[in-house]
């Protein structure tokens, strides 16, 4: 972990720890513009911004009202302004047969290069996405000018093992999981879900030998307490760079992509992985469950 | 012999972190009060644990000179509830102002001199409700709510009275979770050590009232509500079938004081149902 530009392995991240307005474009236009130039200004390669960072998380039956298409003047106005710099944000995505999605876009040198729309929306507990948004069909990874083969998980698509497997399948070497995590369960150390962010960050860095970010919002919506305590993960599992818990925050991270390489030679996980066998046995349990 | 694998359930299911719940709620009050446009607060201050951590939260969120702590005595009300509640405002510095609701309740009362105990106690919560709100309008704050999550799914309260709040920090904090956060926050002994009551008459206490203490309750209540554990489960875990029968019915019977009224649907779009915006809508 340094704060040097010293090889050009080296990539330099900003997480943006924001606390969006709710349902206010406009508001969070300015606060991603922001981040966008303090991030730049420190020289970030790369800025990734949480899930729905541009319209907050509780949009209910806004959902249509703050609902915009990918190359809407929102985001062109902020991928101008990124410049050089590489951006992952989140939004409501309307689609042409008018679905909305809970996606998060990848861009670089003002284009957008990958959408990810949200495959597993929970409607359990708290939640209630399934209501308001249509799920993503897909999980596709994608590859980028500087960081290599990148693959973008958002919040509960994270907590499926399957996500992640693919995720490895596709040898991705960067895996960002933009999330609005709230937190429940306060008896330990730290906010419960925390915890299970980091042992999920920390398995699947080192299964799939990949950097995995995680960024995460902050605030309050209805009482929900936004947790934040972005992360950034190197392939060996350890934690390079750890945002505060409960405050906004930009935080700037160095991660080495010569890291990957080194990780890989002493623990070849994915090279070792039996794709053929693993794409049998599930069309066995497809042929018993299913029937075709 | 293997370890009862449920023990670690009874034993640790109502602890908390003092410290991480103190980050959480200070930020939640300020958060919550200033995107609705506002700086301060205003809370009913009665001596008790439950407002005294609100004024402790509130103090630490805002400000002390943002807090208004209102004490708001009938003529029965106990020395000990004055006394307790004038060593928070000394402690913490926050503005005071007490409003006697004597006047207004017995001039209710006089008309209906036969009222039973019960209507005086609810009218009593609800004519601090009315002060509250109208206080909050002189002092440009939001009303604080002190009711704790035992209270809330026993349905020991007063509907629209001091159920009633603008934003309530400890809503989802059993009796038993706020011991050691009172102790964190650094409340006074006197108030850690009193037996709840709502000082509704002469030596009424709320374990009195309800036959059962908080302590049993909690125990329960965080297994059946939180953890969701069946009837049988918890019998087998050694709590008596009628005391699980009775606060089951308490908190079911008691539901509707946690909702808003029910509205006839007529119109493709209903309040609550399927008009569905946060509260926190566009702040």
């Amino acid at each position: 972990m340094t704060s040097t530009k010293t090889s050009s392995t080296f990539h330099r991240v900003a997480l943006a720890q924001i606390a969006p307005a709710l349902a206010d474009r406009q508001r969070n236009v300015a606060l991603h513009l922001e981040q966008i130039k303090a991030a730049r200004a420190q020289d970030a390669d790369l800025i990734v911004f949480p899930e729905l960072s541009l319209t907050g998380y509780f949009v209910r039956d806004m959902v249509p009202d703050v609902a915009i298409a990918p190359d809407a003047p929102e985001i062109r106005e902020l991928l101008d302004a990124a410049g050089p710099m590489a951006v992952v944000l989140g939004f409501v995505e309307e689609s042409p047969q008018h679905r909305f999605y809970n996606t998060a876009l990848y861009a670089e040198g003002g284009r957008v290069v990958h959408l990810h729309r949200k495959v597993y929306l929970p409607t359990y507990g708290l939640f209630d996405e399934r209501r308001y948004f249509a799920a993503g069909e897909r999980f596709l990874a994608f590859d980028t000018a500087r960081f290599g083969r990148m693959g973008i998980l958002i919040c509960e698509d994270f907590w499926h093992l399957s996500a992640a497997a693919i995720m490895q399948a596709e040898e991705i070497d960067v895996l960002i999981c933009p999330a609005n995590s709230p937190g429940r369960g306060v008896d330990g150390p730290r906010i419960r879900t925390a915890e299970t962010y980091e042992h999920l960050s920390k398995a699947y860095a080192q299964l799939m030998g990949a950097v995995v970010i995680v960024v995460n919002r902050v605030g309050f919506e209805d009482g929900l307490c936004f947790w934040g305590g972005s992360s950034v993960t190197g392939p060996d599992g350890r934690t390079i760079a750890q945002a505060p818990q409960l405050d906004e925050s930009l935080t700037l991270a160095a991660f080495d992509a010569a890291d990957l390489r080194r990780q890989r030679l002493i623990t070849p996980l994915a090279r070792d992985e039996r794709l053929l066998l693993t794409i049998e046995e599930l069309n066995r349990i497809k042929r018993n469950r299913y029937g075709c | 012999m293997a370890a009862d694998p449920r023990a670690n359930h009874l034993a640790d299911s109502l602890t908390i972190n003092a410290e991480l719940v103190t980050a959480i709620l200070t930020r939640f009050i300020r958060t919550e009060i200033r995107r609705a446009g506002f700086q301060r607060a205003v809370l009913g201050l009665s001596g008790g644990i439950d407002s005294s951590v609100v004024a402790f939260l509130a103090a630490a969120a805002l400000g002390p000179e943002n807090v208004l702590a209102v004490t708001m005595p009938y003529k029965t009300s106990s020395e000990a509830t004055r006394r307790d509640a004038q060593a928070v405002v000394d402690h913490l510095g926050v503005r005071t102002i007490e409003v006697p609701i004597t006047g207004p309740i017995d001039a209710y009362f006089a008309l209906f001199p036969q009222a039973a105990r019960m209507r005086l106690a609810n009218k009593c919560a609800r004519e601090r409700m009315t002060v509250l709100y109208d206080q909050s309008a002189a002092f440009d704050a939001l009303v604080l709510g002190t009711s704790n999550k035992s209270e809330l799914l026993l349905g020991y309260g007063t509907q629209f009275g001091d159920m009633a709040s603008a934003i309530n920090p400890i809503g989802d904090l059993y009796k038993t979770q706020l011991y050691p956060l009172a102790a964190h926050l650094g409340l006074p002994r006197d108030i850690l050590m009193k037996t709840p009551t709502g000082d509704l008459w002469a030596g009424q206490t709320d374990e009195g009232e309800l036959g059962f203490t908080y302590a049993e309750a909690d125990r329960l209540m965080v297994l059946m509500v939180d953890r969701r554990w069946r009837r049988a489960e918890l019998v087998q875990a050694g709590f008596a079938p009628e005391f699980v029968d009775r606060v089951a019915t308490l908190i079911r019977r008691n539901h509707y004081k946690r909702r808003m009224p029910v509205i006839a649907k007529l119109s493709p779009r209903t309040m609550d149902r399927d008009f569905r915006y946060a509260r926190d809508w566009g702040t």
